[in-house]
């Protein structure tokens, strides 16, 4: 029990830092975040390369997306974790929680599953230089970093729908990527996926809806 | 700038509801804290319920890789009891309850294998991708033997069930409820609730991603209808759904803040599946809209004509009195995130409902001490005579869950004690919990089954190999999933489906919560078939234990003063030793004796309730 703890924080403090070296660590890396229309990733920056074993139901394309899936759950994590200090309202909060205590969860899922599969398991701090679907550039993340209280729920909420729509894009290319999508583990979890997010993006538009006109 | 943001705070406060919490946070002192892991001798802890029977998952589905071979839901038929597997399904004979015998295995790929059964005929969800026409495994080769719909078996011979059809769907089927033609014995509806997006039309014909909840030729945003005829199965067919979606933007309508385009999709999209709502593909001129377009479940009160459907981020009550074209009644959503709505049940009288919510789709740890308690859990919702749907309480397992054990409310049912609302439901890894709702701001628990968690803690450095009997490394730490699926009350006793471990029986003991009249009271209450989906009204005979039950409430509740009830027992005790009209006679004068005490009684209207039982008594041959 208590290792596993001392597992969690180590990775709660590799998100956290994170944040506030963002700028500076990827400075170099922010050219690939404007990739117009590539899905999928660098995988140079993500890990050996993939090898899929002889029989089995998954495919390149799951493991990609169980990888990349791993730093667009971290960023969004990492996203989340600013509400508290950065004046977002009770109802904002309340949705950052829970994206923060919904996703944490899942990111061991995928890990566990890439693990189980002898797949490279990237952990948390892949967000810094894997950039899938929807994440945030460095300019964007440095934008929800600086701003406060009613600028950050806007901020917050823009650029997590932005966030949440690339992770059903990301859900949408793998379901159509011949012979993806079959393993069970991956079905149910990119259905999750889906679940949790097209309704967290209805309510944040309801949210966003309430707030003050610029 | 600060008025403004004191004015938003007025506002939320005024539309936030207070809602009673009738938990608080997960207690860590509770039995069910820190018991010992194992996959077959974990710790187990009980209170007012008994385990009679636990029987082993068949060989065929005893895997520990992954999701591919877990158990999932139950029905229930004459002796059997259908247990669904991702891979097929058990046929468990459960004559001798303390003793089941397997009728029959049938492995056939189909996640998630959401079960019903109906006289001969047992119906099983398919929706996962990798699901194909002839249940084989390896996968779909050639999406078009994909199969995502619902599978039709004959189970007339329960040990050599027959696939007769399967019923192609759009969406295909995460779930499905059974709702009975009002006017043709012959006929019956499948209410199809699909997770994914439409299928290409390349693999079915007619199928097509739209963002219009209104457009008719759009498969999202509706509920899929299955309409088989019982005496010719092999004719079931798709009819056009319900269109229960439309209309329902949670935040109102998307003038202001539309969906930001996303910067790095290219311009014209995939196509294909492009529109799911939040997809990013949908053009900026048509945003999808914010309300859902699809059930995880819904839940079928026949009886009364009622549908409530467990819709995302919306509760929908639909009237189904015409099966054919379901009408939206009322949509409530919740204010609190509460968005994974799954599965629904209605108090018996109709008046209330629950609403489960599967945050983190049930393979996640949502029940430790620190997990948010108003996410993940059940809430009680009343519903006036207008049909009008309001929330009240939240209820969630009150004993903290350890970060192995995956956990949050999942499926139950309702247990037949006259005079209260209780829901027995499975909660993963959680365990097996009973909830009294009577109190619709007040839920509160009143029996519990937990065992420790399947895997040990995961940081835990147990050396390979010294696991006998296992493949390497396979339990160390492998995140494995499983607990209850779904626990429900059937002709006595109950019923869990354990995803990993295999099928459990239990029954409830006696205590202050719970006494024995009303234990004896819900075992009158039998069904012959029993999909817990599709919701029987319960009814009970007239009967001593009844109105022991009633007199039992009224003393744990103080709803009547003690000298009252102790006189009360006394003359049932009496009226009992008689037999004939002298037991008539008996009861008759009791029953006028209780109309006199309903007036000073602090729950009159269960003295009042508990009168008329006594009458029925003494009327009963």
């Amino acid at each position: 029990m208590l290792n596993y703890r001392l597992g969690v924080a180590v990775a709660v403090c590799t998100l956290l830092a994170g944040v506030s070296s963002t700028a500076s660590a990827q400075g170099g890396m922010s050219g690939m975040a404007g990739m117009a229309g590539m899905s999928g990733m660098d995988h140079m920056n993500m890990g050996p390369e993939i090898v899929i074993p002889a029989g089995a139901i998954y495919t390149k394309a799951d493991v990609e997306f169980m990888q990349g899936m791993i730093a667009h759950h971290a960023q969004a994590v990492v996203m989340s974790r600013l509400a508290d200090s950065h004046g977002a309202n009770a109802q904002v909060l309340k949705l950052s929680k829970k994206i923060d205590q919904s996703q944490i969860p899942e990111i061991q899922i995928m890990q566990k599953w890439l693990e189980r599969n002898n797949q490279f398991a990237p952990d948390t701090a892949s967000w810094h230089h894997v950039r899938m679907e929807g994440m945030l550039t460095d300019e964007q993340l440095t934008q929800l970093e600086n701003s406060k209280g009613v600028d950050f729920d806007r901020a917050y909420l823009t650029f997590m729908i932005m966030h949440h729509a690339g992770a059903l894009k990301m859900v949408d290319d793998l379901f159509m990527t011949p012979r993806a999508g079959q393993e069970v583990d991956v079905s149910v979890f990119a259905n999750d996926v889906v679940t949790a997010q097209t309704s967290e993006i209805g309510i944040m538009r309801g949210l966003m809806a309430k707030l003050p006109p610029k | 700038m600060r008025v403004v943001r004191l004015l938003i705070l007025l506002l939320v406060t005024i539309i936030t509801p207070s809602l009673a919490s009738a938990q608080t946070y997960p207690s860590a002192q509770d039995p069910r804290t820190n018991l010992k892991p194992g996959r077959f001798d974990a710790g187990v802890a009980a209170s007012n319920m008994r385990l009679v029977s636990f029987s082993k998952k068949p060989a065929q589905f005893d895997t520990v890789r992954g999701l591919t071979f877990i158990n999932s839901d139950l029905a229930f038929g004459t002796h059997f009891v259908y247990q669904a597997n991702f891979a097929g399904f058990t046929i468990w004979d459960i004559t001798d309850t303390a003793k089941p015998t397997l009728a029959s295995v049938v492995e056939c790929i189909t996640s998630q294998g959401d079960p019903s059964v109906v006289g001969n005929l047992l119906f099983i969800s398919a929706e996962g991708a990798g699901n194909r026409n002839d249940c084989g495994k390896g996968g779909v080769q050639d999406p078009k033997d994909h199969m995502a719909g619902v599978r039709i078996f004959d189970v007339t011979n329960p040990k050599a069930p027959k696939l007769v059809k399967n019923v192609q769907t759009c969406k295909g089927s995460h779930t499905h409820t059974v709702v009975p033609s009002p006017t043709d014995a012959n006929i019956i509806y499948l209410y199809v609730s699909g997770q994914s997006a439409a299928r290409p039309e390349t693999e079915l014909a007619g199928c097509k991603n739209g963002t219009d909840p209104a457009d008719p030729t759009n498969s999202l945003y509706q509920l899929d209808i299955i309409k088989v005829p019982l005496n010719h199965p092999e004719q079931a067919v798709v009819i056009p759904g319900a269109r229960i979606f439309t209309g329902l933007d949670g935040g109102g309508t998307c003038k202001q803040f539309c969906m930001p385009v996303n910067p790095n999709r290219a311009a014209g999209g995939r196509g294909g599946r492009g529109g799911a709502p939040g997809d990013a593909a949908a053009p900026a001129a048509a945003p999808a809209p914010t309300g859902p377009r699809n059930c995880h479940d819904v839940t079928a009160y026949p009886a009364l004509h009622l549908l409530s459907a467990s819709c995302s981020t919306h509760a929908i009550l639909v009237d189904i009195s015409n099966p054919e074209k379901p009408v939206r009644l009322d949509a409530l959503a919740d204010t609190n995130n509460f968005q994974g709505r799954h599965t629904a049940a209605f108090s018996n009288d109709g008046k209330k409902t629950i609403q489960t919510d599967e945050w983190g789709g049930g393979t996640g740890p949502m029940c430790q001490a620190s997990s948010m308690k108003e996410l993940g859990g059940n809430t009680i919702i009343s519903i006036d005579a207008k049909k009008k749907q309001a929330q009240h309480g939240y209820f969630k397992l009150p004993a903290a869950q350890s970060a192995e054990e995956n956990c949050v409310s999942h499926n139950g049912g309702i247990i037949p004690v006259p005079g209260r609302d209780l829901y027995v439901q499975g909660w993963y890894q959680g365990g097996i919990d009973v909830m009294d709702f009577t109190d619709q701001d007040n839920a509160f628990e009143i029996a519990y089954f937990d065992r420790g968690s399947i895997d040990p803690p995961a940081g835990a450095d147990v050396p390979v190999g010294a696991m006998a009997g296992q493949a390497a490394g396979a339990r160390r730490g492998s995140g494995t999933i499983g607990g209850s699926w779904g626990a429900y009350y059937w002709n006595g006793m109950v019923y869990s489906s354990e995803l990993d471990r295999g099928l459990d029986i239990l029954e409830l003991t006696p205590s202050a919560q719970l006494s024995a009249n009303e234990i004896a009271a819900a075992k009158l209450v039998t069904f012959t078939e029993y999909n817990p989906q599709s919701q029987p009204k319960m009814t009970w005979p007239a009967a001593f234990v009844v109105v022991r039950s009633y007199l039992d409430q009224l003393v744990r509740g103080s709803g009547l003063a003690a000298d009252r009830t102790s006189a009360i027992a006394a003359a049932l005790d009496a009226a009992e030793m008689k037999s004939g009209a002298a037991r008539a006679a008996a009861l008759n004068a009791l029953a006028t004796q209780v109309d006199g005490d309903v007036k000073g009684a602090k729950d009159g209207a269960r003295v009042k309730t508990m009168a008329g039982e006594i009458r029925r008594l003494a009327a009963a041959k």
